[in-house]
């Protein structure tokens, strides 16, 4: 599945995968605060307009 | 439409609810598009690209490496864009891009320096150099965790708007050095431009470029990255103003009460 990579492997493997790791992380964690955050201003916008 | 018009229009979006109606409409589209681009270029440059006769397959680096290098640079000269606006018309929303977008600036960099280490490695006999590219990029690398530690530093917005701006401006002198660093001096490792130069592309210079072969996969994954990019900088700058009018209404209520 992998092409030979010869006597890089390691090199081009460590490179993809801190890459890939790094940007996914980013993506996730943009992805997480923005779904918090969009809740908590539905219940804080619900809560006022329920106290006045 | 005139050019004023077009330009006065633009302006609208520096309104938070016109901002927020037009970025949800548009991130599906730049999600998609970035993914697609991103897994495809990735794709055939790992698995159907040939090894380079000088660099083996330490070539397929080139596919992380210098797209998120030109966006670490690109997002810098965003960000000192919309700190601009910030400064001379008071836009909102242009300084929660800027902020929105320095995370993401913070990543592309770490992945350029991390494959470029890595790389640099098997072809230079060392992880680091103190060559003029490298050590401009280190210097950006830390102008980004600058500006995001001076957001969170100051409590109030406006001033932490204003001061962050400021440490934009003086940041753009390294984000331009990261690029043009190996013009001004000929000293170092690292090498100057092989994918996008132009007498390169119309034969008035000798000097090797990048082998077509490489050339179209680098580009698609140079568009992801652009796209990937624009729609995290849409996304969360979308979740800065949603998280400022949370401080907003937090600060109505306990006035009322």
């Amino acid at each position: 599945m992998i092409p030979d990579l010869g006597k890089y492997t390691e090199t081009v493997l460590s490179a993809y995968g801190i890459s890939i790791v790094l940007l996914v992380a980013l993506v996730v964690l943009s992805v997480m605060r923005g779904r918090r955050v969009r809740t908590e201003l539905k219940s804080v916008e619900q809560r006022m307009s329920r106290d006045g | 439409m005139t050019i004023t018009a077009k330009a006065n229009s633009l302006w609208e979006y520096a309104n938070p609810r016109k901002f927020l109606a037009t970025s949800e409409r548009l991130l599906p589209f730049f999600w998609l598009a970035s993914t697609t681009c991103l897994v495809v270029g990735l794709v055939w440059g790992f698995f159907f690209t040939p090894d380079d006769y000088k660099q083996g397959s330490t070539v397929k680096i080139i596919y992380l490496h210098v797209p998120s290098a030109l966006m670490a640079i690109n997002c810098w000269l965003m960000m000192l864009a919309a700190s601009l606006i910030w400064l001379v018309r008071r836009h909102h929303v242009s300084a929660l891009a800027a902020r929105a977008a320095a995370p993401v600036g913070i990543v592309f960099t770490l992945v350029a320096l991390v494959t470029g280490a890595i790389w640099g490695q098997p072809m230079w006999g060392s992880w680091w150099a103190w060559d003029p590219r490298l050590t401009s990029f280190l210097i950006l690398f830390l102008f980004y965790l600058g500006y995001v530690a001076l957001w969170e530093a100051i409590e109030d917005p406006d001033t932490a708007a204003d001061l962050t701006s400021v440490l934009c401006l003086v940041g753009s002198v390294f984000a331009i050095l990261s690029r043009y660093a190996v013009n001004f001096w000929n000293q170092g490792l690292h090498q100057g431009a092989s994918v996008m130069r132009v007498a390169a592309v119309t034969g008035s210079d000798t000097e090797e470029k990048v082998s077509n072969i490489y050339f179209f996969p680098l580009m698609l994954c140079i568009v992801g990255f652009v796209l990937l990019f624009i729609a995290l900088v849409l996304y969360r700058t979308c979740t800065e103003i949603r998280a400022r009018r949370i401080k907003a209404l937090l600060a109505r209520e306990r006035a009322n009460a």
